[in-house]
């Protein structure tokens, strides 16, 4: 085919151009800006599975394609080049950012079709898709960045797109500030590569980091900054407060970008800087245990949350844990950290977009114990949900169960010189899927099954809606609803997205997703697990059916409290996030404000002392000064004589 | 007759001319104190020229009632504006300057 990579900067400019007029035009496109919003989004998935083709069609050893778009800068002896790189990787990112994205356009086009600011909202849509194209499509940890902090700006949109009301404009800050905590570690680790490599495209650093001119020194240090940045962006451990939080903005953002898309980046970001990586055992290891704690902290907060989207959004961290942990072990779970990347965005945009769907009919409701028996008046959310669902259990044959068995696999492979390492990260991995189909189970059964803990009005006397004596405190009625199935606009993206929940990871693993990798991430020797491959999947299934089954006990049989049980200290710090926002706050942010409030007060002191001091002594000398100019033409003739014989004095004293 | 004498007799119509612009308050009168130290200062000139034998002094002189003169004309037109719109010569009651 002829030059088809030519296309590749279409797929950023093509929604860059359709934001920047949905924004230009202002009200002049509200009546139609969505549709050109959902148009671009479809273009560029065109564009990016015309790519894709055009890559399958080539032997495996040339689908890594470098496109020069031009020069870009000259900054002395540094010329950046601003050029796309087309690979197995980058081009997956664009199906599934398009593909997902797409859908997601579609879905909003009904969930805001009642928002007065609904073109703004595609706006913003548009400028994330493009940003996120332009992050996975550079070819240059620079030009990366720039789509980095285009995402975090759409972020920060989004998630305070609602900003009239002021807990989710202070969301959106949040979530900026906490991820310019982790550019930072982006920042840095660029300026380590410039100052040892001198370039800041991939294809030099990959064969700097190769050819072994990098120090291991060298290589931890970047590893370790380029971790921070991807903790910023992907929520992990310590910088994942902000992403429950996030869950302010409209839930279409929630499935977009904090659940299918940007979240990932910081994956992205730790499997391109594959070369780095392992060249640097020590920051691997510490990507597998960022990976590995924040696995567990977003299954025990998930499991505590009655918020929906809250304890969807600990779900995502923990799913991103899951892939932050196979990202950490090197070659063996390259693969799998991009497969279970993909098929979570499917299961988990199409769980929000079902939890979207559920706080339609339910007035925005997101307490989940205020739910409860919605199966019936929502099949098809119900359905596509369920399919969600069992593909994060991993269930067989859903795709979680082929990409997070794989990740579960590559982590009890053992490690040379560290046995323990096989045992502790598969374990975890292991526990991590019980606890998981624990708090998905629950979420699932609290939302769709049981009985009604809301009325819908009319049922009185039927007895279905009074929930038992003693559920609901004194002068709290159930509240009333009127449940009724989405649109069609919503319900066919959520079908789509089940369907890909459903049979993507058997598709993808038939047909060798992991050999599809294999030019960014380099050939895996397969090795073998500690435990044999057949035990460790039936011991997930195991762990998994056991987590299913608690929940179903708890939260299907029995009776769910209406309102919260007072719980064990667990489930307490879980409910505020173990405690991560008093930690923030007792750590950076009460010292910050010490530290701001003396710099204020030293500044008030010192320096504006200093100047208005100046200023006053200035004053005072000018009001002494004045008292000499009487404007008497007299005694200004007098001065002028007193001087005249001072000076004859004085030429008299010194000429004698 | 005593040399002397000529600079006596210019200090002392100096010192008449100074005492003068302090302190009369009519500016024309204050005008010819200044008038009276130019010429106490010419008679120094003219007389200390003479008295060292060389002609420097006496031209110096010619050159102070030259700027005497125009001297004059500024002074004495100011004088009538400030009268034309204050309707007083009194140097005192022209104090805009005061600080």
């Amino acid at each position: 085919m002829p030059d088809v990579e030519a296309l590749a900067p279409a797929l950023v400019a093509v929604p860059l151009a359709a934001a920047a007029l949905l924004l230009v035009l202002g009200r002049a496109a509200d009546r139609w800006g969505h549709w050109l919003a959902v148009l671009a989004s479809w273009a560029a998935f065109v564009v990016g599975a015309v790519l894709a083709l055009d890559l399958l069609g080539r032997p495996a050893e040339e689908r890594v394609v470098d496109v020069t778009v031009g020069r870009w800068f000259d900054a002395g002896s540094l010329a950046v080049d601003a050029g796309i790189r087309l690979d197995p990787l980058s081009i997956t990112f664009v199906l599934l950012v398009t593909f997902v994205g797409s859908l997601i356009h579609v879905y909003s086009v009904a969930y805001m079709a009642h928002d007065r600011d609904r073109r703004r909202f595609f706006a913003y849509l548009n400028l994330f898709v493009a940003a996120m194209l332009l992050l996975v499509l550079a070819d240059s940890y620079l030009l990366l960045f720039v789509g980095w902090e285009g995402v975090g700006l759409a972020s920060y949109l989004l998630i305070g797109f609602w900003n009239h009301r002021t807990p989710y404009a202070v969301a959106g800050k949040k979530a900026f500030v906490a991820n310019r905590v982790g550019d930072i570690g982006l920042l840095v680790a660029m300026g380590l590569l410039l100052a040892h490599v001198g370039a800041l495209d991939f294809a030099s650093v990959d064969a700097a980091a190769r050819s072994g001119a990098l120090s291991e020194g060298t290589l931890t240090a970047v590893g370790l900054m380029l971790l921070l940045a991807a903790c910023g962006k992907s929520a992990q451990f310590p910088l994942q407060s902000w992403l429950g939080d996030a869950m302010a903005g409209p839930t279409p953002v929630s499935a977009l970008i904090h659940a299918a898309t940007m979240v990932t980046a910081g994956v992205y970001l730790v499997v391109r800087s594959a070369s780095v990586f392992d060249g640097a055992p020590t920051a691997q290891l510490v990507v597998v245990v960022v990976g590995a704690i924040t696995l567990v902290f977003g299954a025990v907060v998930g499991c505590a949350k009655d918020d929906l989207k809250k304890a969807l959004a600990a779900s995502t961290m923990s799913q991103i844990g899951y892939m932050m942990l196979a990202a950490g072990l090197g070659p063996v779970g390259y693969a799998y950290a991009i497969f279970h990347l993909v098929t979570h965005g499917f299961f988990k945009a199409g769980m929000f977009l079902g939890a979207g769907s559920v706080m339609h009919a339910m007035d925005d409701e997101v307490d989940m114990r205020r739910f409860g028996g919605l199966a019936r008046l929502l099949p098809v959310t119900a359905v596509t949900f369920g399919l969600g669902w069992l593909a994060i259990l991993g269930v067989p044959p859903f795709a979680g169960f082929f990409s997070k068995d794989g990740i579960i696999e590559a982590a009890f492979v053992p490690v040379e010189g560290a046995p323990w390492r096989a045992w502790v990260f598969g374990l975890v991995a292991l526990l991590g899927a019980g606890v998981t189909a624990f708090y998905m189970s629950r979420l699932f059964f609290m939302t769709f099954a049981g009985r009604r803990r809301w009325s819908d009005g009319h049922d009185e006397g039927r007895g279905t809606a009074p929930a038992p004596a003693g559920a609901h405190p004194v002068g709290t009625p159930a509240p009333v609803h009127h449940p009724h199935e989405a649109p069609l606009l919503m319900v066919v993206p959520m079908v789509v997205l089940a369907i890909g929940s459903a049979v993507l990871g058997l598709v993808l693993a038939t047909r060798g997703f992991t050999t599809w990798l294999e030019p960014v991430t380099g050939h895996a020797e397969h090795e073998e697990p500690v435990l044999p491959v057949p035990v460790i999947i039936a011991a997930t299934l195991v762990v998994v059916a056991a987590g299913l089954a608690l929940a179903a006990l708890r939260y299907a049989r029995d009776e769910v409290p209406v309102v919260p049980p007072v719980g064990t200290a667990l489930t307490r710090a879980a409910r505020v996030d173990l405690y991560q926002d008093a930690v923030n706050d007792a750590a950076l942010v009460e010292p910050g404000t010490h530290l701001t409030r003396t710099l204020v007060f030293a500044d008030r002191a010192a320096v504006d002392g200093a100047a208005v001091g100046v200023g006053a002594l200035t004053v005072r000398a000018g009001t002494a000064a004045r008292r000499a100019q009487t404007g008497l033409v007299r005694s200004y003739a007098a001065t002028t004589l007193l001087g005249v014989v001072v000076l004859g004095g004085v030429v008299l004293a010194l000429g004698s | 007759m005593n040399p002397t004498n000529y600079l006596v007799l210019a200090s002392v119509l100096f010192t008449l001319g100074a005492m003068t612009v302090l302190l009369r308050r009519n500016a024309v009168i204050a005008f010819m104190g200044v008038e009276l130290m130019l010429n106490a200062s010419n008679l120094a000139l003219v007389h200390l020229s003479r008295h060292h034998g060389d002609l420097q002094g006496q031209v110096l002189a010619f050159f102070v009632m030259v700027v005497a003169a125009a001297e004059v004309v500024v002074g004495l037109a100011i004088i009538v504006a400030i009268f034309k719109t204050r309707r007083s010569a009194s140097v005192d009651d022209a104090d805009l300057l005061k600080g």
